[in-house]
C-alpha cells in the first residue's frame, strides 16, 4: 500500500478519536436544548469545572482555600488526603447535581417562558461565573488529571498494522478508551431514555411542555434531570480531555467546537451529535493532513466553522434535521 | 327541586354519587378582560358534567382553573372535600384530574402507545435508582402499566395505529389518542375541552359513544366543553351554561334548555 494512504487512514483513526470528545461535549449541549429551548453556553465551562472538581477533591484540596486564608490569615490548602479515583467522580457527579439543581433553582426557574436570547445571555452570564467559582475553589493553575486511564502507543495495533503494512499505526490507549466509554455513555443515555420512566418524561416534555404538564410532569424536575446529565456528560468529557492536555482554560473552549458539530448534526439530535462530532473530528484531522501543507498550516483552527458555514448555506436543517418548509 | 347531597339515581338507571368536585365564586381576570365571574358549580361523582355557552364565554378558562393551569383571581376549589391549595398544573394531574385540550396536546414526535404510555406516569411509583436497581420490579411495573394502555387502546379502536408516530394522524385520530392518554391515568375526573370540535359527523357520533362507554363502564366522572347544544343534550346528565363569563343557567339538559336566558344567548351570538 502507498505511504501516503496510509497516513491517511491513520490520521482518519485519530481524527474519530478527537471527533469522539467533540461528540460528547455536543451531546450535553442538545440533552438541555431538547427539553428546555436553552442553548447552553456553558456547557464546556461545566466540563472545566466538573474537571478541576475531580482533581480537587482527589487530591483533598481544600475549596476556597485561597478566599479562606485571605480572610482568616491561615496557610490551609490541603485536608492531607487523597481520595480514590472512583470515589471522587462518584462526589463529583454529586456536586454537578447539586449545580444543575441551583441552576434550574436560582437561575433558570425565573426565566421560564421567556425569549431564547434571554436565557442564552444567561448561560453565558453562567459560564463565566461558573469559571470564576472554579478558579475561587480549586485555583486556576494547570492540573494534571490522572483517574488511572491507560496512556500512550497502543503496542498491539502498532503491531498488527506493522504486521499487515509494514507500518505501524499509532494509535494512544486513552483514545481507545475514550471512544469505548463514550460509546458506553451513549448508549445508557439511550436506553435511559427510552426504557425508564424519567426517560419517558423526558422525551415528553422534550416534545410539548404542556401536554408534559397535562399527564403529571413537573419541568422543573426534568429539566433538573438534564442539567445534571448535562453535568454527568460534561465530567466525561472533562475526564478525557483533562487527562489528555491537563485540567485548564483551554477545555472550556472545546465548547466552542461543539458548535459546528450541532450545525451539522442539528440541535435536537443525539445521533446527530456523534455523528457530527466523528464528521468534524476526522473532517479537520484530514484536511490539514492533505491539504494544510499548501494552506499554511493550522488549519484545525478554522476547518470546522467553514464546513458549518456550508451547511447552514445548503443544509440548515443538519444531516438529520427534517426540511424546514416555512409556513404560509 | 329534590333533595340531591346523596347523589341520584339518572333515568337510564346510573348510579350518581356526592359533589366530587366544587367550584366556589371562581373570578378570573386577565388584565381588563373578566374571563370568569363569580361563577360556582359542582360536579358529582360518576356524572356527566357540561359546560356549554357561545365562543368567548370562558369555558376553557374554567376547565383551565380546574386543571391547574390558570389559578383563580378569586374563588376556591374544593375537591373531595377538601380546599385545594394553590397548586402546579402536574400536582393537579397527579391528584387524578385528566384532562384533553380544545387544541390538541399530544407528543407529536412519539408513537400511539408511547402517548399513552405517558398517561400511566402519575401511577408509576419506581424512582430512577430502584429501576437501576432491581430491574425485575420496574419491569413488573412497565408491564402492568403497559397493560393499562393496551385496554385502553383496545376500548377506543385505536390498535391499528398503535406503532404510528402522532404526528401522521389525521386530526378526528388524534382527538381519540388524546383522550386515550387521558383516559390511561385511570382519572377520577376527566376533563374534556371540545372533544367534538373540528370533526366530520361520523366522528363525532364515534366520540360520544366512547365519551358514554367510559362514563359508563369505568364510572369517570366526565366534565366536558360543547358548544353544540344538541351534542350536550344527548350526553349529559347536568348542564352549566357560560355567557361572557357569566353563568346563565344550571341545571338538567330539559331545565336549560327552556330557561330564558339560555335562549337568548344563543339565538343572540352567531356560532362558528
Ligand atoms: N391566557 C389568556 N390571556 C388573556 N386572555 C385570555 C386567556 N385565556 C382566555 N382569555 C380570554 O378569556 C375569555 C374567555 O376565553 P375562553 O375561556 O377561551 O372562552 P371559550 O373557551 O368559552 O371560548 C376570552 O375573552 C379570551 O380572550
Ligand atoms: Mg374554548
Amino acid at each position: 500500500m502507498p505511504d501516503q494512504l496510509l497516513f491517511a487512514m491513520e490520521v482518519t483513526l485519530n481524527g474519530l478519536m478527537a471527533g469522539v470528545l467533540y461528540a460528547l461535549v455536543a451531546l450535553g449541549f442538545v440533552l438541555i436544548f431538547k427539553a428546555s429551548g436553552i442553548f447552553n453556553y456553558a456547557q464546556g465551562v461545566m466540563a472545566l469545572f466538573a474537571a478541576a472538581t475531580l482533581v480537587g477533591i482527589m487530591e483533598g484540596q481544600v475549596p476556597f482555600s485561597h478566599l479562606i486564608n485571605a480572610i482568616f490569615g491561615g496557610e490551609v490548602t490541603h485536608f492531607g488526603w487523597h481520595v480514590p479515583a472512583l470515589a471522587a467522580i462518584v462526589l463529583t457527579v454529586l456536586v454537578m447535581v447539586l449545580l444543575a439543581w441551583l441552576v434550574q433553582k436560582l437561575v433558570m426557574q425565573h426565566l421560564v417562558n421567556q425569549e431564547p436570547i434571554i436565557l442564552f445571555m444567561a448561560t453565558i452570564g453562567l459560564a463565566y461565573f461558573l469559571e470564576g467559582v472554579s478558579d475561587l475553589m480549586w485555583g486556576s493553575e494547570i492540573k494534571t488529571l490522572n483517574v488511572g486511564l491507560p496512556q500512550g502507543l497502543n503496542e498491539t495495533i502498532d503491531q498488527i498494522t506493522y504486521d499487515a503494512f509494514g507500518y505501524g499505526f499509532f494509535i494512544d490507549n486513552l483514545d481507545i478508551v475514550a471512544t469505548v466509554i463514550a460509546g458506553l455513555l451513549v448508549v445508557a443515555l439511550m436506553l435511559f431514555s427510552q426504557y425508564t420512566k424519567q426517560g419517558r418524561a423526558l422525551r415528553a416534555v422534550a416534545d410539548d411542555h404542556q401536554a408534559a404538564l397535562s399527564v403529571g410532569i413537573s419541568l422543573n424536575f426534568i429539566w433538573v434531570l438534564v442539567w445534571s446529565l448535562a453535568g454527568f456528560v460534561a465530567l466525561v468529557a472533562g475526564i478525557m480531555w483533562g487527562a489528555k492536555s491537563g485540567v485548564q482554560f483551554s477545555l472550556s473552549l472545546i465548547a466552542l467546537k461543539a458548535l459546528p458539530v450541532l450545525m451539522l448534526g442539528g440541535f435536537t439530535s443525539i445521533p446527530g451529535a456523534i455523528v457530527g462530532g466523528l464528521i468534524i473530528g476526522v473532517g479537520e484531522k484530514l484536511f490539514e493532513f492533505l491539504l494544510g501543507p499548501a494552506l499554511g498550516g493550522a488549519t484545525e483552527n478554522w476547518f470546522a466553522y467553514v464546513l458549518a458555514l456550508l451547511f447552514l448555506v445548503f443544509r440548515p436543517q443538519g444531516l438529520f434535521g427534517e426540511k424546514i418548509i416555512e409556513r404560509v | 327541586m329534590k333533595d340531591m347531597s346523596e347523589g341520584y339515581v339518572t333515568e337510564d338507571g346510573r348510579k350518581i354519587g356526592g359533589v366530587v368536585m366544587e367550584m366556589k365564586n371562581i373570578t378570573l381576570r386577565f388584565g381588563g378582560v373578566v374571563a370568569i365571574q363569580d361563577i360556582s358549580f359542582d360536579i358529582r361523582e360518576g356524572e356527566i358534567r357540561a359546560i356549554i355557552g357561545p365562543n368567548g364565554a370562558g369555558k376553557s378558562s374554567m376547565l383551565n382553573v380546574i386543571s391547574g393551569f390558570y389559578v383563580p383571581s378569586e374563588g376556591e376549589v374544593w375537591y373531595k372535600g377538601e380546599k385545594r391549595p394553590p397548586m402546579r398544573p402536574y400536582q393537579v394531574a397527579q391528584q387524578g384530574i385528566a384532562r384533553t385540550f380544545q387544541n390538541i396536546a399530544l407528543f407529536e414526535g412519539m408513537s400511539v402507545l408511547d402517548n399513552v404510555m405517558t398517561g400511566r406516569l402519575t401511577q408509576m411509583k419506581s424512582s430512577i435508582f430502584s429501576q437501576a436497581l432491581w430491574k425485575g420490579r420496574a419491569e413488573a411495573e412497565e408491564v402492568a402499566n403497559r397493560e393499562v394502555a393496551e385496554k385502553v387502546i383496545d376500548f377506543l379502536e385505536i390498535q391499528h395505529i398503535r406503532k404510528t408516530p402522532v404526528g401522521r394522524l389525521p386530526y378526528g385520530l388524534k382527538k381519540r389518542v388524546e383522550l386515550a392518554r387521558a383516559l390511561a391515568a385511570e382519572p377520577t375526573i376527566l376533563l374534556l375541552d371540545e372533544p367534538m370540535a373540528g370533526m366530520n359527523v361520523e366522528e363525532k357520533e364515534d366520540m360520544c359513544r366512547f365519551i358514554l362507554d367510559v362514563n359508563d363502564e369505568f364510572g369517570t366522572t366526565i366534565a366536558l366543553i360543547e358548544h353544540d347544544m344538541g351534542v350536550v343534550m344527548d350526553l349529559s346528565d347536568r348542564v352549566v351554561v357560560m355567557d361572557y363569563g357569566k353563568k346563565i343557567g344550571d341545571g338538567s339538559p330539559d331545565e336549560v334548555r327552556n330557561n330564558k336566558e339560555v335562549i337568548d344567548a344563543y339565538l343572540g351570538v352567531a356560532h362558528d
